[in-house]
């Protein structure tokens, strides 16, 4: 019995919890942070067509942001899997896109409101037809500027 | 009592903190593309009085629903449509009042006049997919900008920059005022000798 009384007493030194508050709110912080960054989350798929032709975003503020694709694997049951159109963090009609730029523009600051540019996020293997009726509606509420957002590589990657 | 050191602070969690804040950032960082082909959409008025186009200053380029490329009603690959827009756009065949002095093209009466009035009309079909549109889209701006790129780098060759360099100093924010007054001009007239006149249909509705 007394053998193991002596263990007990070699005991090792308690870890120091000292800096578990600093990693919980460097945590804490981080997300604070980061949740912003993202201002939507994708509900379609979105692989980018590839071109070499490209132009830099530079501003982010003058920049709104149309997404297209097929819905994503957790909400083709819902959704279906014909290509929609995705508004912030809905699904929406062709019929929506005018009222959103509209609104997007509205909450733009003033001196902006003429520069903005509409880039298109839209998955290669969508047709032609909906992007060409997104840029109907784009047309009439006067948004000209547009950028079909696309990765960089050379264009023969479209092909496979 | 003489002084008492202070206890060591244990930082051996550190490196787990570090790899903590690693492993989070790996997992949640996606790349944002933010760059793309840029186009202005016409507006929705049509302008009244449309100017009278002659047919051999238009290159039409038509991609069917089975991604199919047809150029000047031609079956075309992808890989040649860049150097067939580049030699409608330059090939300079005005005579007079037209003619164009900085084109190095076959100058064929049966081609465009000139760059100014060379344009090219994009046809698509409504099945046709996004990924074959913008690589015609990219080969067509590719056109336009090597030909750009060739009186930019003859023209101001003291820049030691091409035409697309130019341009992409000109719109990085980080670049100086004065440094962007002296690009614009030069910028402006190389765009100026080739305009891009890229014309797109609206899809015919099938069905």
């Amino acid at each position: 019995m007394s053998k193991f009384k002596k263990k007990k007493g070699g005991d090792l030194p308690a870890i120091s919890t000292a800096s578990l508050p600093d990693i919980v709110f460097m945590l804490l912080f981080f997300f604070m942070v980061a949740t912003v960054m993202r201002d939507s989350t994708l509900m379609v798929d979105n692989r980018l067509p590839a071109a070499d032709q490209i132009h830099k975003l530079n501003k982010k503020d003058r920049v709104m942001y149309i997404y297209a694709g097929k819905p994503s694997n957790s909400y083709k049951s819902k959704y279906g899997t014909s290509a929609r159109i995705q508004l912030n963090d809905k699904f929406a009609t062709v019929n929506e896109v005018g009222a959103f730029i509209l609104a997007e523009r509205a909450s733009k600051r003033q001196e902006l409101q003429n520069v903005l540019t509409v880039a298109l996020k839209v998955d290669g293997e969508t047709n032609m037809g909906l992007i060409s009726d997104i840029k109907q509606e784009l047309r009439k509420v006067n948004a000209l500027k547009i950028n079909y957002t696309t990765r960089q590589g050379v264009f023969s990657q479209n092909l496979q | 009592m003489a002084k008492r050191s202070a206890p060591e602070v244990n930082a051996g969690s550190m490196a787990d903190i570090a790899f903590l804040l690693l492993i989070f950032f790996l997992v949640t960082t996606t790349i944002e593309t933010d760059s793309g082909i840029n186009r202005k959409l016409p507006p929705m008025e049509e302008p009244e009085d449309q100017p009278i186009i002659k047919e051999k200053n238009i290159f039409t380029v038509v991609v069917n629903k089975n991604n199919d490329l047809l150029v000047e009603e031609k079956l075309m690959e992808l890989s040649d449509l860049r150097a067939e827009a580049i030699a409608f756009l330059d090939n300079g065949g005005g005579k007079n009042e037209d003619f164009c002095d900085y084109c190095q093209g076959d100058r064929s009466p049966a081609s465009s006049d000139n760059p100014q009035k060379a344009i090219i009309a994009l046809k698509n079909d409504r099945e046709t997919s996004y990924k074959i549109y913008i690589a015609v889209q990219n080969e067509l701006v590719a056109a336009y900008n090597d030909l750009r790129n060739r009186e930019f780098t003859k023209r101001f060759p003291e820049t030691g920059m091409d035409f697309v360099m130019a341009d992409t100093k000109y719109s990085d924010p980080r670049t100086s005022i004065e440094e962007k007054e002296k690009l614009k001009d030069k910028i402006k007239e190389v765009k100026d000798l080739y305009p891009q006149k890229l014309s797109e249909a609206e899809p015919k509705k099938v069905n």
